[in-house]
């Protein structure tokens, strides 16, 4: 690949940039997002309101089988509040790598007929998730004040975090996998699979305490269960939400021991995947008007 | 004066891949044969200076190289080997009407499409009457896209391309837009850019309008320049006039 400077006083087109140089393209990314969420909901009666329709029948669903009829309501009280907090955070997460993932296909037209910073379409992707993830939000602060919740300060700082590692992390990944897409479309099923499993693999819908004691004999799977960055912040906001209003006893079970060594460590590791994702993305942009 | 575009030694090979289903790949091991990438010379060796201010008609047959050379140009594409340099901003009006969105209204097509050809928010602002105006569909502008017949929807893609105000204008087969008048409106529109000085480089299959209109024609065929002369002398030789 040639990468031969301009003649003096010219600059070269087409040039890669990295994710930063969207910043300069901020009214194009609103209008982006603006029309994501209009095309999404086009014709639709109930409008933005499937965003709640959708996790709300998850919600339900969940709450029945796992905490009704498995009881874990019992052993995890509120578990509505545990249950719909680490929801919230896996929902981001996977709404953002499954259509940041197929961003740069979906817009195949416009990346192959007008040089535009291609960053823009997954990180468009970010901003549609967290118009949807917002509302949830509020919905979570109001059901787990109803359940006798109080904010507290170490809880902000874990939301914040919490958000920051998943937006990190799935925006990282969905670099990667959209640049990955254009030449291998087996990408989008891979993706589909990972999001498929991913609430599983995380404590969303059971105890992390439930996955050291079944794994008392294999304490590195314990600790490769606990360095997934998403574990950690399901856990980050179970300590926002649910921690107040748990009992002393349910807390031990609740959040995980040492929360913010591993809160570090995901940090650590959503950057990683920010830069390993960019780079990628950046490198593998220049052919994606040929691919595509 | 300087030159607004200049290109050195530019290659752009296309690997044409076929095999890309496990079960192709398979077929391929057993029968014991490779996969030959198909390698397909877009541009080759392809070397021109063109100064600001000039309007240039990049000419030849089907695949000869026209799109691809100024799809590199405007940056979509990047070449395999030598240099491109620009003094100035660039809009490609490559395909008119790419960035538009079917469901989107007419209005919010034209906010989204100027900002994706680079304008700002403000720019578009002022430019918006006279968008509209140009595209003489005032009445349908907040009607939905998809509603619309190809015609207006060509006509609104077009006056927003042309209200970009780059220094080089790139000029893909977009001339053959709408009905005669519109037409004209359109290469009058060319016109004005080019007495404003604008570099333009227009590619189109209507020799004589294109011949007609700029001061310079670059004949490519099978990616190399085989003629940098006067337009009208291009085009004769193209019809083997000479």
């Amino acid at each position: 690949m040639a990468e031969s400077a301009a003649p003096a006083g010219m600059w070269t087109p087409g040039q890669a940039r990295g994710l930063l140089a969207i910043g300069a393209h901020r009214y194009l990314l609103a209008l982006l997002v603006r029309k994501e969420l209009r095309v999404r909901y086009q014709a639709s009666v109930l409008g933005l309101a499937w965003s709640y329709v959708k996790p709300g029948v998850q919600f339900l669903v969940f709450y029945f089988v796992m905490g009704s009829f498995l009881g874990l309501s019992r052993a995890i009280s509120p578990f509505a509040v545990y249950l719909f907090s680490g929801m919230i955070a896996i929902n981001l997460a996977t709404e953002i790598l499954g259509n940041a993932t197929r961003s740069i296909v979906y817009n195949a037209p416009l990346v192959n007929k007008i040089f535009l910073p291609r960053q823009l379409f997954p990180v468009s992707s970010v901003f549609v998730a967290l118009v949807h993830f917002a509302p949830q939000v509020v919905i979570l602060v109001l059901g787990a004040l109803a359940s006798g919740w109080l904010p507290d300060l170490v809880g902000l700082a874990a939301f914040v975090v919490g958000v920051v590692i998943v937006l990190a992390l799935s925006l990282g990944l969905g670099l990667l996998f959209a640049a990955v897409n254009v030449a291998y479309r087996d990408i989008e099923n891979v993706v589909d699979l990972v999001l498929m499993v991913a609430v599983w693999f995380s404590p969303v819908l059971y105890a992390w305490t439930f996955v050291r004691d079944a794994l008392v004999h294999h304490p590195w799977l314990v600790q490769l269960y606990l360095a997934n960055p998403l574990t950690a912040a399901v856990e980050l906001f179970h300590r926002a939400f649910w921690w107040g209003a748990a009992t002393e006893t349910d807390r031990v079970s609740g959040v995980v021991d040492h929360l913010w060594a591993h809160a570090g460590l995901a940090l650590a590791l959503s950057a990683l995947a920010l830069v390993v994702g960019d780079r990628v993305f950046r490198r593998l942009s220049r052919t994606f008007a040929q691919e595509l | 004066m300087s030159a607004s575009i200049v290109v050195e030694d530019l290659v752009k090979t296309f690997r044409i891949k076929h095999v890309r289903s496990l079960k192709e790949i398979a077929a391929r091991a057993v029968r014991g044969a490779s996969e030959r990438p198909n390698a397909f010379t877009a541009l080759d060796d392809v070397t021109l200076s063109i100064e600001e201010g000039e309007t240039v008609a990049l000419l030849g047959f089907n695949g000869s190289g026209k799109s691809t050379l100024l799809k590199c140009i405007s940056g979509v594409l990047t070449p395999d080997e030598g240099r491109i340099g620009l003094r100035g901003s660039v809009a490609g009006l490559i395909e008119v009407g790419a960035g538009f969105h079917p469901d989107l209204t007419g209005r919010e097509n034209v906010y989204l499409n100027g900002a994706i050809l680079g304008m700002s928010e403000a720019a578009i602002d002022a430019a918006f009457d006279s968008i509209v105006d140009f595209s003489e569909i005032p009445d349908f502008i907040d009607t939905e896209v998809k509603f619309y017949s190809s015609g207006m929807f060509l006509r609104l893609a077009f006056a927003v391309a042309v209200h970009t105000d780059p220094d080089i204008f790139l000029v893909d087969e977009i001339l053959a837009v709408g009905d005669e008048p519109f037409q004209r409106k359109c290469i009058d529109r060319i016109k004005e850019l080019r007495d404003e000085h604008k570099t333009l480089v227009i590619v189109s299959h209507d020799l004589n309008m294109v011949a007609d209109l700029c001061t310079r024609g670059i004949l490519l065929e099978h990616g190399r320049v085989v003629m940098d002369d006067e337009p009208h002398a291009v085009v004769r030789r193209m019809r083997g006039e000479e």
